[in-house]
């Protein structure tokens, strides 16, 4: 699973959280106009802990605490890319991301266009997201597919401490605002959705042997992270290990295929493998309607059309807001997928 | 970045808030000016709010230093609605620590206790009329507490259980209880503000005599929800007091990230032309006169107002944080406007209307009957032990009707649970 240009000398093994704040350690020593902001994150590093140890060594000017003001946290943002800075904002969940959602779809997704080029916008906003955590619903929201519908703005979503490094890299050298979610629920273990079985750390999984030096893993490459032949699945974020695990369970040879970045979509790799297998299904933890999973249903249906045996299958969240007591009976969890497999296989 | 093309311009600095103390250094509380009682007397009612400026800069107190009532703030209350002050507070404080505890020893995912800030609820409801409408934070229980809601209601709301009304949908605490005159909590910050003021109007467009109250923390005056609650209760002089309880801390994140070094929060009033009172937090009378004077004031057309309530947060901001990460130790012990339950015990003492060993037996009492209802609730279950609400209830109140698309979704969801549990699994 890991084809990515990189040589692999000194590796850690480290959880997302650590691989998050190596990539951003590492980004504010190599680049000065890297600056990171949002609520929290400062002195006490985060409500994740995602910025430990940041402001210490790189100093308050580099890495500060703001107001709680997510419209400010992103709009000061653009005014700092305007200034030619490469800020990195934090909203500390998802779930709060609203109130700048208007800075971040008028402003910062379109200053380019709009400016034809006079202006950009390379800010990286990072924001944990998803659920699986008990969180109810404003602190378990998977708001996506809001950000894919959006003109101008690019989104990723990693799986493993390895992928999670390179991908922040990228998206902060990159030159166009990137809304980079993080998958809470595996900060600190890749979780299998048997939500009743022992966790699992990091450490026992590859994708936690993560490079200490610089490296970047290119936006809008997938990542196939299992091969096989009966069918296709897309998956990314938590629901990628979840998948793994449900296949591994059920004993069905399929490809199991990481996107890693929703926009701009690896369509190349997703064709190839359903063209391959002539069986899609797409799974994740958003709600159901006008999900991330339509769009790709949409594409493959274009693409591999005269290929696909079964229809697109969607496995997803329900169309409610994420409850609290009920969480597990919500989460797109292994009998979700198991059932909606044995469907897309019998046809 | 330096830009040396122009050596003789001065260099421009990025200013960055950071608190007079942090872990292992002595708390220090010595810039805090607290004034005299009465520095300010209380105004008339209808007083227009830019002859009212000063007060957004001072500090209302109405308890002075040796626990006395004085000055022209002192809502004169009889001996029993303050031992009934006191009690409120004191019952608040009990259910914050059962409840904490309880979230420790596994019962449920989350709690947020109000040690230290209890005035600012209690005796706030207090100098309501019981029909006026409250839009709360996430920090308010003591609203609940003295309107009477049940204890147990709110526990099993904690517990996510089979008794729970909200029906365990909502993350533990986030309330609501329209017979209370109190509106659903939401997780979003300061989202309550403009919602306040909203019904404040619709209170004075249908010629209603009720009013609206809304909290929130200093933090969440950085929002835009708060500018946007101030401009429209200003422009429509909405019968609403908006109130701002400054405990000193958003998570780790002292007031001086939400403009506390340049002025007051109460003095955000002032830009918008609305009344504005900044008021001892831990001084109960003064948050209850206060809230009385803004009630009046709203009542009689005379317009909206913004208090805020200088206070301190004594624990973390819930069961997930850990202040001791970012703040000095012991701060709260050197907190230089005390306790408000010690204070208004150390005031009904002075009157000879309470003593210690009644304080005592109070505190017991209470504790009794917290312990009692908890062993109700969690009659109920606690999160994650089996007693949860029906399963069907997932998609019921998404929509008022049930669309086809979620029929389908609650059909699948059925199956899904069959297949765990066998085929006479029903959602309940």
């Amino acid at each position: 699973m890991m084809a990515d240009t990189q040589t692999k000398e000194a590796t850690k093994n480290m959880n997302m959280i650590e691989a998050i704040n190596s990539a951003l350690d590492i980004m504010l020593e190599r680049d000065q106009s890297t600056v990171i902001l949002g609520e929290d994150v400062g002195y006490f590093g985060g409500v994740f802990r995602a910025t430990a140890g940041l402001q210490e060594k790189h100093g308050k000017t580099r890495v500060f605490d703001t107001p709680i003001s997510e419209c400010g946290i992103i709009g000061v943002g653009v005014g700092m890319s305007a200034y030619g800075l490469r800020p990195v904002p934090e909203i500390q969940f998802a779930d709060y991301i609203y109130p700048g959602l208007d800075q971040l779809v008028s402003e910062a997704a379109r200053i380019r266009y709009r400016s034809a080029g006079d202006y950009i916008c390379p800010m990286t906003v990072r924001s944990p997201f998803g659920g699986g955590i008990f969180g109810g619903q404003t602190h378990s929201q998977s708001p996506e597919s809001m950000f894919t519908h959006i003109c101008g703005i690019k989104t990723v979503i990693p799986s493993t401490p390895y992928d999670a490094k390179g991908l922040l890299i990228a998206s902060i050298e990159d030159n166009d605002p990137v809304v980079f979610f993080e998958p809470k629920r595996i900060y600190n273990g890749p979780f299998s959705g048997y939500y009743d079985r022992p966790v699992e750390p990091w450490s026992k999984h590859d994708g936690s042997d993560v490079p200490e030096e610089y490296y970047r893993i290119d936006l809008g490459k997938a990542n196939v992270v299992r091969e096989g032949e009966a069918l296709t699945i897309l998956a990314y974020g938590t629901m990628v290990h979840v998948a793994k695990a449900v296949v591994a369970e059920v004993g069905i040879d399929a490809e199991i295929i990481d996107l890693r970045t929703l926009l701009p979509l690896d369509i190349d790799t997703i064709e190839e493998s359903v063209k391959k297998t002539g069986r899609c299904m797409v799974i994740h933890e958003a709600t159901r309607t006008s999900g991330f999973g339509a769009e790709i249903a949409a594409l493959v249906q274009e693409r591999c059309f005269y290929h696909l045996e079964a229809p697109v299958e969607r496995v997803t969240g329900f169309d409610t807001p994420y409850p609290h007591s009920l969480e597990w009976a919500y989460f797109p969890g292994p009998i979700r997928i198991g059932m909606a497999l044995k469907k897309i296989m019998e046809q | 970045m330096a830009k040396p093309d122009k050596p003789n311009m001065p260099v421009l600095k990025l200013h960055i808030p950071e608190p007079a103390v942090r872990p292992g250094d002595e708390a220090d509380f010595s810039n805090i000016v607290v004034p005299d009682v009465d520095q300010i007397a209380r105004p008339d009612e209808a007083t227009k709010p830019e002859d009212l400026r000063e007060l957004a800069f001072g500090l209302v107190r109405v308890l002075d230093d040796d626990g006395k009532a004085t000055g022209s703030w002192n809502p004169g209350l009889t001996p029993d609605q303050l031992r009934e002050m006191l009690r409120h507070m004191m019952m608040l404080r009990a259910f914050d620590d059962r409840m904490f505890r309880a979230q420790r020893q596994g019962k449920t995912s989350f709690y947020m206790k109000s040690t230290g800030e209890e005035a600012t609820s209690v005796a706030t409801t207090m100098a309501l009329s019981r029909d006026d409408m409250c839009f709360p934070s996430y920090r308010q229980q003591g609203i609940l507490v003295t309107r009477g809601y049940p204890l147990v209601e709110m526990m099993n709301q904690i517990y996510s259980n089979r008794g729970d009304h909200l029906l365990g949908r909502q993350l533990p605490i986030m309330y609501s209880a329209p017979d209370y005159g109190f509106f659903s909590i939401s997780g979003n910050l300061t989202t309550q503000y403009p919602q306040a003021v909203g019904w404040a109007m619709a209170s004075a467009s249908k010629g209603d005599s009720r009013i609206a109250a809304v909290w929130c923390g200093e933090g969440s005056t950085a929002e835009g929800d708060f500018h946007s609650a101030m401009t429209f209760a200003a422009v429509y002089n909405a019968p609403v007091i908006m109130q701002v309880v400054n405990n000193q801390w958003a998570i780790s994140s002292f007031s001086g990230f939400a403009g506390g070094e340049r002025t007051t929060f109460a003095a955000r009033a002032v830009g918008y032309g609305v009344a504005g009172l900044r008021v001892d937090g831990n001084d109960p009378l003064a948050v209850y006169a206060a809230m009385r004077w803004a009630a009046d004031r709203a009542r009689t057309n005379n317009g909206p107002t913004l208090i805020e309530y200088f206070t301190y947060r004594a624990e973390g901001h819930s069961t997930s944080d850990d202040p001791e990460a970012y703040r000095a130790a012991e701060e709260y012990a050197k907190w230089p406007m005390g306790d408000p339950v010690e204070r208004l015990k150390a005031h009904l003492i002075g009157l000879g209307e309470w003593d210690d060993e009644r304080h005592i037996a109070q505190a017991e009492e209470l504790l009794a009957q917290v312990k009692a209802e908890q062993k109700k609730a969690e009659e109920k279950g606690v999160l994650g032990h089996g007693l949860h609400q029906p399963f069907e209830t997932m998609f019921t109140d998404v929509f008022e009707d049930l669309p086809w698309h979620l029929k389908e979704q609650s059909e699948q969801m059925v199956t899904e649970q069959r297949s765990k549990f066998g085929p006479d699994w029903e959602p309940k």
